[in-house]
């Protein structure tokens, strides 16, 4: 019964503040984020993009000045973070929901924004079915199947590589990530020699790799989650003597991101990863964008930050198109077929899905000038999520 | 498949080691003193952000950081000790376990300030990194250090308890606090020397760990579980029951995850809850 109480007058209440947010003087953007615990540095990285846009292009869009409530759901908390944005539409009354780190917790705002009809700008959460749960939905960060699909079919006819061992997280995006890797890279005509799933709370690789090294793969796939854990599997590898001359290494990008590449040393050299960005992507925006960052909070940004800054890109313009109607259909279709330049290159908003089309970049770890960089060697443009393109069929 | 179970008893003793220095400490204070210190992960997450600051900041090589952070971590656990948790001695094991567990948090919010979310880079001196094969058993350095360190330090803990003046002060302390003051035992200096010996051992396992583990501020509570289950398993009070715990711990754990990957980390808490079914009090556990 309360659930339904909630619904309804969720529901009723963002009817009611519609108009009136449309007449006043501000819009509000409610920014829902991990800004503590286990995931909190990715959010501190988006917090920052978002911070560092409005700083640079003022705080007033089409007239009407920006407000930001921002929201922390401490981890993955799929309730908390429907009830958050709930209380945002009924209590705060924003306009637009944003941030969103972490999948399960963009799946359970899916509902409110579908039914609050809420333009909701996903900012990193990356798996492909989560702009399916609400159509004012609209996203600027990658999906799974986009990277490791293309990297797949990628390893195989490009890399010339036939046997490769995947070892992945057991958990949702671990399973994502597997999937889409085998399915490209089999379909690419490649073999899959042996699969393993690891615990997502592991400290140790070593029986790990150990077993992927005996079973002797021309290469090895992995996909963990950022943070803690690629310092700990490329303490691993390098313990092992897994030389990556021998047994190419390839995995997305939280593996080889600065801290772990700090950590693993001349370890990192020659692991090749996929990856929508790298702050040491070569181009002149790209530099203007790393060096503000720099300089506001001494780090380079990564694919939270620049996620976060084209969401707040998505948001300024569609605004600017809409001439400030915070209505959830004229934002979403203003939303549609967008095209820009970010840091990270070309991308747009497919109008068909409201997922992002962009390039897709193959590194591998190198040495330039003594500092071990993530170097972009080849790349795939233009690549839609594989996965909704398959849905349509 | 013989070299393979060489390798993995091996890398199962050194994962061990990696848990008994990490938990010996909380034996300590558990044991010699019935204090139920949940913050000994905080001390260690300290001991963590010592070295890594030391080395990065100001350049130490990573082995004179490792006695700093011992002497940080017990430094600052005197300082906890006299302001919060002596109140709390005689008070119930749930206000214990409130108390420092609010620490806990507190600890992992100050880390988040001061350091930042980040992941810490831990870059190992050169002659840590790599390994040699012996026998088609593959020996990592680091590892070997490891588990070197954590027999010096079960050596020392062991000696200095049931050897020394100051281990008998401690023991008699704990049996019975008044008569041992009545002998004109100095309780609280020995609870606050007890004390600090614990957190310092907390400070030198992280700082120990975060090579292998990594350290960002979630490492506090990260590694409690671990920390917890090595105690319970070798009995409260007891270096050598954390010892055996852990080594069994372990293995069981590398074991698994090489021969059977499909069970993963689950084999660690099965053997936790086979060793307490079997012994409640934990393999060494005397009540």
């Amino acid at each position: 019964m309360s659930k339904l109480f909630i619904a309804a007058s969720s529901l009723a209440a963002a009817l009611a503040a519609a108009a009136p947010a449309y007449s006043q003087g501000t819009i509000k953007i409610g920014l829902i984020m991990s800004y503590s615990g286990q995931f909190a540095d990715p959010a501190a990285q988006m917090d920052n993009a978002v911070k560092l846009y409005v700083k640079q292009h003022g705080d007033t869009v089409a007239g009407k000045k920006l407000e930001f409530i921002r929201k922390d759901t401490g981890g993955i908390a799929p309730p908390l973070a429907k009830r958050l944005a709930q209380e945002l539409v009924v209590r705060d009354k924003v306009d637009i929901i944003a941030g969103l780190v972490l999948t399960p917790n963009a799946l359970a705002v899916g509902d409110v924004s579908a039914e609050a009809k809420k333009f909701t700008v996903i900012m990193n959460a990356a798996t492909a079915i989560i702009t399916t749960k609400s159509p004012y939905m609209a996203r600027t960060s990658t999906t799974l199947p986009q990277l490791n699909e293309t990297f797949g079919t990628w390893a195989a006819k490009k890399a010339g590589v036939k046997k490769v061992y995947t070892m992945v997280s057991d958990y949702g995006p671990g399973h994502d990530a597997e999937g889409a890797f085998q399915r490209g890279f089999k379909e690419a005509g490649g073999e899959i020699v042996g699969s393993v799933r690891m615990p997502v709370a592991n400290p140790d690789f070593s029986a790990f790799v150990q077993r992927a090294k005996d079973i002797n793969p021309e290469a090895i796939y992995v996909f963990i989650p950022g943070g803690t854990q690629p310092s700990a599997l490329g303490r691993a590898l390098a313990e092992r003597g897994v030389d990556t001359a021998k047994t190419k290494i390839f995995g997305m990008g939280e593996l080889t991101e600065d801290e772990a590449r700090k950590t693993m040393g001349d370890a990192s050299l020659g692991i090749v990863t996929v990856y929508h960005y790298d702050h040491n992507h070569q181009s002149a925006m790209n530099r203007e964008f790393v060096k503000a960052y720099n300089a506001e909070y001494n780090r380079n940004p990564n694919i939270y930050a620049v996620g976060g800054w084209d969401g707040m890109h998505l948001i300024y313009e569609t605004l600017k198109k809409t001439k400030g109607n915070t209505d959830g259909d004229a934002l979403i279709a203003a939303a549609k077929g967008m095209k820009w330049e970010s840091p990270r290159g070309p991308i747009s908003i497919d109008p068909e899905t409201r997922d992002i089309v962009q390039t897709v970049y193959i590194r591998r770890v190198e040495k330039v000038g003594g500092q071990l960089l993530n170097v972009e060697f080849d790349k795939v443009e233009n690549v839609k999520d594989p996965f909704k393109a398959r849905m349509k069929k | 498949m013989l070299t393979s179970l060489g390798g993995v008893l091996f890398d199962g003793f050194a994962y061990g080691m990696l848990l008994f220095l990490l938990s010996v400490g909380l034996s300590v204070t558990l044991g010699m003193m019935n204090f139920i210190n949940l913050a000994h992960g905080s001390f260690g997450m300290l001991g963590g952000y010592v070295t890594v600051t030391l080395m990065d900041r100001l350049g130490w090589p990573f082995l004179a950081t490792l006695p700093a952070a011992f002497v940080a971590a017990a430094a600052l656990s005197v300082v906890l000790e006299r302001l919060l948790f002596r109140h709390s001695y005689r008070a119930g094991e749930l206000d214990q376990v409130l108390l420092t567990i609010g620490v806990v948090f507190m600890s992992v919010a100050s880390a988040a300030y001061i350091w930042g979310t980040v992941q810490q880079p831990v870059q190992l001196p050169d002659y840590f990194t790599g390994s040699f094969t012996f026998l088609g058993v593959n020996f990592a350095y680091y590892r070997l250090f490891l588990i070197g360190t954590a027999l010096v330090v079960t050596l020392l803990l062991v000696a200095g308890l049931e050897w020394t003046r100051f281990g008998a002060q401690v023991r008699a302390a704990v049996d019975n606090q008044r008569m041992a003051r009545g002998l004109g035992i100095n309780v609280n200096l020995a609870f606050a020397i007890t004390f600090a010996l614990g957190s310092g051992l907390a400070g030198l396992g992280g700082s120990l760990a975060i090579a292998m583990v990594g350290l960002d501020p979630d490492f506090a509570f990260a590694y409690l579980v671990y920390v917890l289950i090595v105690v319970s398993v070798g009995g409260l009070a007891s270096i050598g029951g954390s010892f055996a715990a852990a080594t069994v711990l372990g293995i069981s754990d590398i074991a698994g995850k090489y021969y059977f990957p499909a069970l993963g980390s689950f084999l660690i808490y099965l053997v936790m809850v086979g060793v307490l079914m079997w012994r409640p009090a934990g393999l060494f556990g005397k009540r």
